[in-house]
């Protein structure tokens, strides 16, 4: 602030700023609040009992809940494995460090579209393990599965890429004082380490399921889009809007846009507990800088 | 080898200070616990467990989740043959999809990169009402569904939508065209951009700016010479980041971008037509070929944060 002022002493005081806060808050209503907007107002276009009628339609309820489950499974297992990968990388120290952590970002850097096709080329009919599925009776693709499987990839670094920088800060101090004091390596991290990291835990927990219940494109490859059995909440949106009924269309998308609010906000919440959690950008450097030296 | 047959000739049952006549010639029998002592001599013992489990863990893990199933697109396409490939990837259909993919992304990074710039500028250096609901609602794309971005897009651009109308009104189109394609791009990459620049906004040093500002720079100067040039590292990262997310993406454009293939069909819908089409062949080129340049962006960002790192390093 004080910059600011020094610059514009003398000058027409504070012209920029105003012209500069006009055009940022301009462009984010343009490009960011009125999309949000236009999701409700659409959604109530009828009515609120066109509204709550779109909401209650059974196959509407069957995609809420394929999408609760997948992300039931995805994000748990995504939370095991950034546990274990922050672990081992912020703990330890090892050869080809910044190698694995380039890896598990790998992910981030596919087309969701890529996501999908790679299930396909190993599970599909024509695909790696197709025959010996098909004699087993098991379908991976255009079934549940595959839906997971999809969404486990495209989510996998969220919560690893956010509890790595977390661990590294925390260093390893209290659980070597722990272990010395006579705690099991179990004691240590379910006494020492978890109350630690658990506002980090939380956000990459939070930003992981957002995208597992919101995934739209590698889950429509190997989804099938069969009604009532593989559709999730994002996919019954595109059938529906397809159809011409956007009533309903954006009725259920306003539900998925009420998630992304309570993301936003528990976001707000989290990175008001622990500041250091914002700015994935500053963890990336601090982290490539650690990894450096 | 050594080790076993010592340790027969002595079992590690017996303790090894129970045989102090060995103890210095060359036969010395190893037992258990002077095995993890030499151990202990290489390397620095490790205090904290769960090394091996969690770091097996984690690579088993990665390889069946993400390694392996994209190695399958790789050897997938070599089972083509390189003219086959050749002819899929550079057929016109393809080419104009992928010049229209990494096109829209193009400019729509640029768009990214100086409105993001002023975004970022605006919530770090100014206060003003609501400023902390302006900074949250700057991750709405990161947290809002594709699908639903691309519904809404297409609702507000659409020839009778709220804007759609009056951009008509000046015989601009936007929906079911490339712009569209710009307008959804745009959408999606605008935090990467922000939240790059947000903490090295913070960390610039004001001195600098206030000296020369009383060396009689203009703010336009100090702003030009001063501050832009600490902030390129940033702006390129976050262009690129921005780009390379919007390269790939799928959900928000197809509702928006009409899907007219050689006129505004992106890469990716390429990728799934053929794959409704069952050409598998045909999509696994693309994809290598999308993974390919993908993968080639992301060293090149890991390049430019090591080049800002180094040029930044002191901070």
């Amino acid at each position: 602030m004080a910059a600011a002022e020094v610059l514009s002493k003398g000058r027409r005081p504070g012209l920029a700023r105003l012209l500069l806060i006009a055009v940022a808050l301009l462009f984010l209503g343009l490009f960011l609040v009125m999309p949000l907007l236009v999701v409700f107002v659409q959604a109530l276009a009828k009515g609120i009992g066109a509204y709550l009628v779109a909401i209650s339609d059974p196959l509407a309820w069957t995609a809420i809940r394929l999408t609760l489950y997948v992300a039931a499974i995805a994000v748990p297992c995504n939370l095991l494995f950034g546990v274990a990968a922050a672990w081992a990388i912020a703990k330890f120290e090892f050869r080809g460090k910044s190698t694995l952590i380039t890896l598990i970002d790998l992910p981030f850097a596919v087309s969701p579209v890529i996501a999908g096709l790679v299930f396909v080329l190993l599970f599909g009919s024509h695909g790696w393990f197709g025959g010996y599925l098909r004699m087993h009776h098991i379908r991976v693709i255009f079934a549940v599965p595959g839906i997971v499987l999809a969404t486990i990839f495209v989510t996998f670094p969220f919560i690893a890429r956010e509890l790595i920088p977390v661990m590294q800060a925390q260093g390893k101090d209290d659980e070597e004082t722990a272990r010395s004091l006579g705690a099991s390596g179990w004691q240590t991290f379910w006494h020492v380490t978890l109350p630690n990291i658990r506002w980090g835990l939380m956000y990459g927990v939070l930003l992981c399921n957002a995208r597992a219940m919101g995934e739209f494109g590698a889950v429509s490859v190997v989804s099938g889009h069969i009604r009532g059995l593989t559709n999730t909440m994002p996919l019954h949106v595109e059938i529906l809007y397809n159809e011409y009924n956007y009533t309903a269309a954006f009725a259920v998308a306003s539900l998925l846009a009420l998630l992304a609010l309570l993301t936003l906000a528990g976001k707000s919440f989290l990175e008001w507990r622990q500041p250091e959690l914002k700015h994935a950008a500053r963890q990336v450097r601090d982290r490539t800088r650690r990894v450096n030296t | 080898m050594f080790l076993k047959s010592a340790s027969e000739q002595c079992p590690a049952t017996v303790p090894a200070t129970a045989q102090p006549k060995f103890q210095d010639t060359m036969a010395t029998p190893v037992a258990a616990v002077e095995l993890s002592k030499l151990n202990a001599r290489r390397r620095p013992p490790r205090v904290l467990p769960g090394f091996g489990l969690t770091l097996g863990y984690t690579m088993v893990y990665l390889s069946l989740i993400v390694l392996i199933p994209l190695s399958a697109v790789f050897i997938r396409s070599q089972g083509l043959g390189w003219g086959h490939f050749w002819s899929v990837v550079t057929a016109p259909r393809v080419i104009a999809s992928l010049r229209l993919s990494f096109g829209a992304s193009l400019i729509a990074a640029l768009i990214n990169a100086i409105f993001g710039l002023i975004v970022a500028w605006v919530l770090v250096r100014y206060t003003f009402p609501s400023k902390r609901l302006v900074d949250a609602i700057v991750d709405l794309p990161f947290a809002l569904p594709t699908a639903v971005a691309g519904i809404a897009l297409t609702a507000l651009y659409a020839p009778n939508g709220w804007l759609g109308i009056w951009l008509l009104s000046f015989g601009i189109k936007v929906a079911f065209t490339p712009l569209g394609i710009v307008v959804a791009l745009t959408f999606i990459g605008l935090p990467f951009v922000v939240r790059t620049l947000q903490p090295v906004l913070e960390d610039l040093d004001r001195e600098v700016e206030q000296a020369a500002a009383t060396l009689g720079a203009s703010a336009a100067q100090a702003f030009a010479r001063v501050i832009l040039p600490a902030l390129w590292p940033a702006i390129l990262t976050g262009f690129a980041l921005s780009f390379a997310r919007a390269v790939g993406e799928y959900g928000s454009v197809i509702f928006i971008a009409g899907n007219m293939p050689m006129k505004s069909e992106i890469a990716p819908l390429l990728i799934v037509t053929k794959l409704e089409q069952y050409d598998y062949a045909g999509a696994t080129a693309i994809a290598v070929v999308m993974l390919v340049l993908s993968f080639a962006l992301m060293l090149g960002i890991n390049a430019l944060q090591h080049w800002a790192l180094s040029r930044h390093g002191g901070r």
